[in-house]
């Protein structure tokens, strides 16, 4: 009877996939569904969120995440400030603390963090009366990724459970592997991690996942592939010998995606060096959802805004 | 369940027969029905709006299209709910620009969710016009806005709750005045 029954999600910030149940993600999935056709019509915009405030807090570069934020957030008719590194007062040695407190004293609703640092988002949450939404903290967390690639797959294979999905390359430093991961085994699908054995570490088995440094091995029954780019900038070390030989090892081929399922998808959760991770024609062709990932995005992050932001101003949580 | 009956207002025969009458006013009022559209509004104005295109079909054997509109986005309550309501699918696959709107809701009441409802409808376009159909208006409105076609005027105190029924939402065609029970 209620319209209300079935609202799983009541949190204050979206601070990582680890912490959520399942059921608040199928109702973050099923709110997505239903802003998804706001982006289908002539004029995209409802007025929900009229008279917030959003603020893109960006301390790392990004187009794609900052972007979609800012168009979900238009979208819903809040106002959005963009507030990016290179521009503001950290490099004249602002804390981060600083930082915040004076964006907040400018009446912010939301603020979307994304830093290099892990636990960024979670420092901040803990003194702000904002709601905060992490946006990528170093190699921790990046849930709305993770959220818009089970969107996605959902999209296509309309379940979870028992499917299998091959993550492939820089495990180590991905937050999109490590939130994804976290997701897709509380939504019952099985996780395979692949890669060389310096960024495949063993701990990963204790989340839950597969380890299996062969990459034909992995692919053989996969459903889903999805491709990582190797983050240059995180790696201090090197943890494989060259790029030639990453290629020739984990370049996702026409001819290594034949041991997968026919209708397997490729996703990538971009941006992608083509020809490193993946041939140029694979992420363009008809098993690739890339694009769709990237549409996807707005629909969900609309719908975190929304679920974060309504309601009354409740107190946060500590 | 926490809940006094306190009267039946209509049974099925009672809602068939309401139905066909409010059809035919649409037929009347509306000379080009080949331009009318009808958008029923989550969850029972769905139901009811398609039996009416139903009854059209029936008696003039024009198909009228059925949209499905959720108000949840553009409810003037937002910042004030304890939790915010579950967002649902708008699903109107056809243009409603120039088109003769049928606006289908169960129960008219405050005429807050109809001032939702219309401006969902124009971010989807102009329509030519707007007509409101609802089964039942139990007064208490707080603007100004009142239904073109009603099945029934039904005066309530505002502690009562008016619950339409219907088979493909509850199992049964039927209306209710009940109270809450007082703990």
């Amino acid at each position: 009877m209620s319209p209300d029954s079935g609202r799983e999600f009541r949190r204050y910030h979206l601070l990582g996939i680890e912490e959520l149940e399942a059921a608040e993600i199928m109702t973050i999935l099923d709110t997505a569904a239903s802003m998804a056709e706001i982006s289908q019509r002539e004029i995209k915009k409802v007025p929900t969120l009229r008279g917030k405030t959003v603020v893109n807090l960006f301390f790392e570069p990004s187009t794609r995440t900052r972007s979609s934020f800012e168009l979900a957030a238009k979208r819903l008719s809040a106002d959005i400030v963009n507030f990016s590194l290179p521009t503001s007062s950290v490099v004249k040695g602002e804390s981060l603390k600083d930082t915040v407190r004076n964006l907040e004293a400018m009446a912010t609703d939301a603020l979307v963090v994304r830093h290099s640092s892990s636990g960024a988002p979670h420092y901040i949450a803990s003194f702000c009366r904002s709601h905060v939404i992490n946006a990528g903290d170093g190699t921790h967390e990046h849930p709305t990724q993770a959220l818009l690639d089970a969107y996605t797959i959902r999209q296509v294979k309309k379940r979870f459970k028992g499917l299998r999905v091959v993550i492939v390359g820089d495990i180590l430093h991905s937050r999109v592997a490590r939130s994804n991961l976290h997701l897709l085994r509380k939504l019952g699908a099985e996780v395979i991690l692949t890669g060389p054995p310096a960024l495949v570490p063993r701990e990963f088995e204790l989340l839950g996942a597969k380890i299996e440094h062969s990459l034909e091995k992995a692919l053989v029954g996969a459903d889903v592939v999805m491709m990582l780019r190797i983050q240059k900038e995180r790696q201090k070390a090197n943890y494989f010998p060259s790029i030639r030989e990453y290629r020739q090892l984990y370049c996702l081929t026409a001819e290594r995606l034949k041991l997968a399922k026919k209708d397997a998808i490729i996703m990538h959760p971009g941006p992608i060096n083509r020809g490193v991770e993946i041939e140029s024609d694979l992420a363009d062709s008809i098993q690739s959802v890339i694009l769709q990932q990237v549409e996807n995005g707005i629909a969900v992050r609309m719908a975190v805004l929304y679920l974060l932001l309504g309601g009354k101003e409740r107190e946060a949580a500590d | 369940m926490g809940e006094k009956i306190k009267a039946k207002v209509m049974d099925a025969t009672k809602i068939r027969r309401v139905l066909h009458r409010l059809t035919t006013e649409i037929l009347e009022r509306n000379r080009n029905l080949k331009n009318l559209v009808i958008v029923g509004i989550r969850t029972r104005g769905i139901y009811l709006g398609k039996r009416v295109a139903a009854l059209i079909k029936e008696l003039e054997k024009i198909e009228v299209p059925v949209g499905v509109l959720d108000i949840t986005l553009y409810r003037d309550d937002f910042s004030e709910l304890e939790t915010q309501h579950m967002v649902q699918k708008t699903e109107i696959p056809f243009p409603i620009a120039k088109k003769d709107v049928i606006l289908v809701d169960d129960v008219l009441f405050t005429g807050r969710t109809i001032r939702a409802a219309m401006d969902g409808l124009f971010d989807l376009g102009r329509p030519r016009s707007i007509q409101l159909l609802v089964l039942i208006d139990r007064g208490h409105r707080e603007l100004p806005i009142r239904a073109d076609y009603v099945g029934k005027v039904l005066p309530t105190s505002r502690k009562e709750l008016v619950q339409v029924r219907l088979k493909e939402v509850d199992g049964v065609d039927e209306v209710l005045i009940t109270e809450p029970e007082k703990l």
